[in-house]
């Protein structure tokens, strides 16, 4: 196996992305999700007579429209298995439990779920199951909380339901977390590196000699690795700006307030940051600005005048 | 000239390259993972980049933890002045899929095809869950491993095949891979203990970070840059339904639908470059693609050996039309996959002019 031992040198930190999906439900699945809240599986009945649960609205052969409603059995076989002996986060058990694909009585293909059952030499296929229902119940497929080991007779098989309810779910929110460890590259490594001792680092392309900052490793023009690290700044010159007058949510910032495009002296491009320490209209192109930094800031807290002379447009036009 | 294709232009892969496979690569951002492997693609063909007819990538936002990830590597591929390019959030033989259309339409006469994903930053078999039914699937967070297990359950009960047969395929792909200097896991692994049982840690992929490119090319291009192009004879994708419960998992009908349209059973194949991530996958492809003993299956070690999410599939067309390059295959069936036991199923096959 090869080493898994994360190099010392580079940056890393945790990313998190989190999102709410919210999703609205058609009336097949409005139907299936607001049964599973009132404790009954309804299926529904393709053309030539398969029942399918859980239920889709189109059937995968024909591609027909599917409305035919039916509720089957909220017990079941079990068709195929796995032993799951290391439960991961969210899964519907923390605890050693088979993962399972079970047909419902009276139902003609298979529903995933998990199953709780002592150990794996309790679980085979062909054995029989029943739903464990939650006790709280959303209309989710978590209201299933999962299945249970059943020695009884089987349901009555599938019989017509009209899928009508009081207060139908319309819709779910299906939460959702990942958890990642960010590392910027070589790069934007040196980039961020640099900035901790308020030194804006750049990178020069070997071939057309421009000097991207932030590097992000390759210059986009030649299609080649940036290499040559060189410091730019601190002073550089207003190629653009605009004034915004809405203010973000969070952020502690007066409005209006000016966002500039800032070439700093030595970089091929323009990079963007707020300007402060001059009313909001009297910033121009030209104007030469240097950086502020705040106690323990990590980037330059915004731009301020130098007092030097305006740049000639000549000077910067081609890095608007 | 190939000697089946059945399209409007003739098409080769003209070169391919791929990175070292690796545990992780916290040093290099996706671009500086990917360049590398661009300059080497090209320069085998001896192609600047300006010079390419058409770019399309394969990459998922969810691996990098990020929005439009892919825009990043564009620096990469010297995207100024403005190319022709498209991107697909799939594997990267579907960007060649993309890519191989656009050159039959006669709009372009080459075309750069790359992919890459780092599968280090997050924990795939968890980030892989996002690419399900958000209704009934997701909610319940079945890893990827998950999955696969209950395919080989529902294998092992029809009487296709048995644990020690599993791992004797992981164990064959890793031997397989000790001639390959950018496989990840080469030579003996141990079989180790229940993943999700019936699988075992040999009968997983490696986790890892990765990326390949190959570039294709139309006719009398493909043979200015190439000595020996690996013409595309028939190219052909599937999907089933997205339910798994109505699925015979034993069964790939997408995979054989995709190879009789490719033309895979017109003629013997001698190669078989499979995108079969769990060992018991490459029991089904076997049996759905009609592979006999004859075949070199995997001589690259094939994804039980590196496995890099969204590049793998890319890597199977890659190595098997490197074979022919090299004179060592003649006919062979590439094949890539994506989603949960084996959903969506591409095949390609590859042919050398006859010598
Ligand atoms: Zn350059």
């Amino acid at each position: 196996m090869t080493a898994t031992v994360p190099s010392p040198d580079v940056l890393r930190a945790p990313l998190v992305v989190e999102f709410p999906f919210t999703r609205s439900l058609g009336p097949v699945q409005s139907a299936f999700l607001t049964g599973l809240r009132e404790g009954l599986v309804l299926g529904v009945k393709t053309s030539d007579g398969t029942v399918m649960v859980p239920p889709v609205e189109y059937d995968p052969r024909t591609a027909e429209e599917i409305r035919e409603l039916v509720e089957v059995g909220a017990t079941g076989t079990v068709t195929t298995w796995a032993w799951n002996g290391l439960p991961r986060p969210n899964q519907p058990l923390d605890t050693p439990f088979a993962w399972v694909l079970v047909t419902l009585d009276g139902a003609d293909t298979a529903l995933l779920h998990a199953l709780d059952a002592p150990g794996p030499e309790s679980v085979r296929t062909g054995m029989r199951v029943r739903v464990r229902w939650a006790a709280e119940r959303t209309g989710a497929i978590t209201d299933i909380a999962c299945f249970e080991p059943y020695e009884g007779p089987a349901g009555p098989g599938a019989a017509p339901h009209a899928g009508v309810f009081a207060e139908p779910v319309t819709g779910i929110v299906a939460p959702a977390r990942l958890d990642y460890t960010y590392s910027p590259g070589r790069a934007q490594t040196a980039y961020i590196s640099g900035l901790s001792e308020q030194k804006t680092i750049g990178e020069r392309c070997p071939s057309c000699h421009k000097v991207y900052v932030p590097p992000r490793g390759a210059c986009p023009t030649c299609g080649v690795a940036t290499t040559d690290q060189v410091e730019v700044g601190p002073a550089g010159t207003v190629t653009t700006y605009c004034i915004v007058n809405i203010k973000a949510r969070g952020l502690d910032i007066e409005v209006p307030y000016v966002y500039a495009h800032i070439a700093l002296d030595g970089a091929g491009l323009a990079l963007h940051g707020r300007i402060g320490g001059i009313p909001y209209d009297q910033v121009r192109m030209g104007l030469r600005v240097e950086p502020v930094w705040t106690e323990g800031g990590r980037y330059p807290d915004h731009y301020r005048p130098t007092g030097e002379p305006d740049a000639d447009y000549d000077a910067y036009k081609e890095l608007i | 000239m190939p000697r089946t294709s059945r399209h409007a232009r003739d098409v080769a892969v003209v070169a391919f390259a791929q990175s070292d496979h690796l545990r992780r690569t916290d040093e290099l951002s996706e671009v500086e993972m990917v360049m590398p492997v661009l300059h080497q693609v090209l320069a085998r063909t001896g192609l600047k980049a300006g010079e390419i007819g058409f770019t399309c990538s394969g990459s998922s936002d969810y691996l990098a933890g990020r929005a439009f990830s892919f825009t990043m590597t564009l620096d990469g591929v010297g995207a100024w002045p403005p190319i022709s390019e498209s991107h697909v959030e799939m594997d990267g033989a579907w960007a060649l899929y993309e890519a191989w259309v656009k050159i039959q339409t006669g709009e372009a006469d080459t075309a750069l095809v790359y992919s890459y994903g780092k599968s280090s930053p997050g924990p795939v078999r968890d980030v892989l869950t996002r690419q399900l039914d958000p209704y009934y699937l997701a909610p319940l967070w079945p890893d990827s491993v998950a999955l696969a297990a209950l395919q080989a359950q529902a294998l092992i009960d029809a009487g296709e095949t048995d644990e020690p047969s599993l791992a004797a395929i992981g164990a064959r792909s890793r031997a397989a891979a000790e001639a390959n200097p950018h496989a990840q896991l080469r030579g003996p692994v141990p079989q180790g203990d229940y993943q999700v049982r019936p699988l075992h840690t040999g009968d997983c992929p490696p986790i890892g970070d990765g990326a390949a490119a190959v570039i294709l090319a139309a006719g009398d291009t493909a043979r200015r840059l190439c000595e020996r192009p690996a013409w595309i004879t028939g190219i052909d994708h599937r999907i089933e339904a997205h339910g798994l419960g109505l699925r015979d998992l034993t069964d790939s009908p997408s995979t054989r639908t995709a190879a009789e349209r490719a033309g895979v059973f017109d003629a013997p194949v001698d190669t078989a470059e499979l995108h079969a991530p769990f060992s018991s996958q490459e029991v089904v492809l076997r049996k759905v693609l009609g592979l006999g003993d004859g075949v070199a299956v995997n001589p690259s070690g094939g994804a039980l050996a590196a496995n890099p999410v969204m590049a793998a599939g890319l890597i199977r067309i890659g190595e098997a039309a490197a074979r022919i390059h090299r004179g060592e295959s003649d006919r062979a069936v590439a094949h890539a996959t994506s989603g949960p036991c084996l959903q969506q199923n591409l095949v390609a096959v590859l042919e050398g002019d006859p010598a």
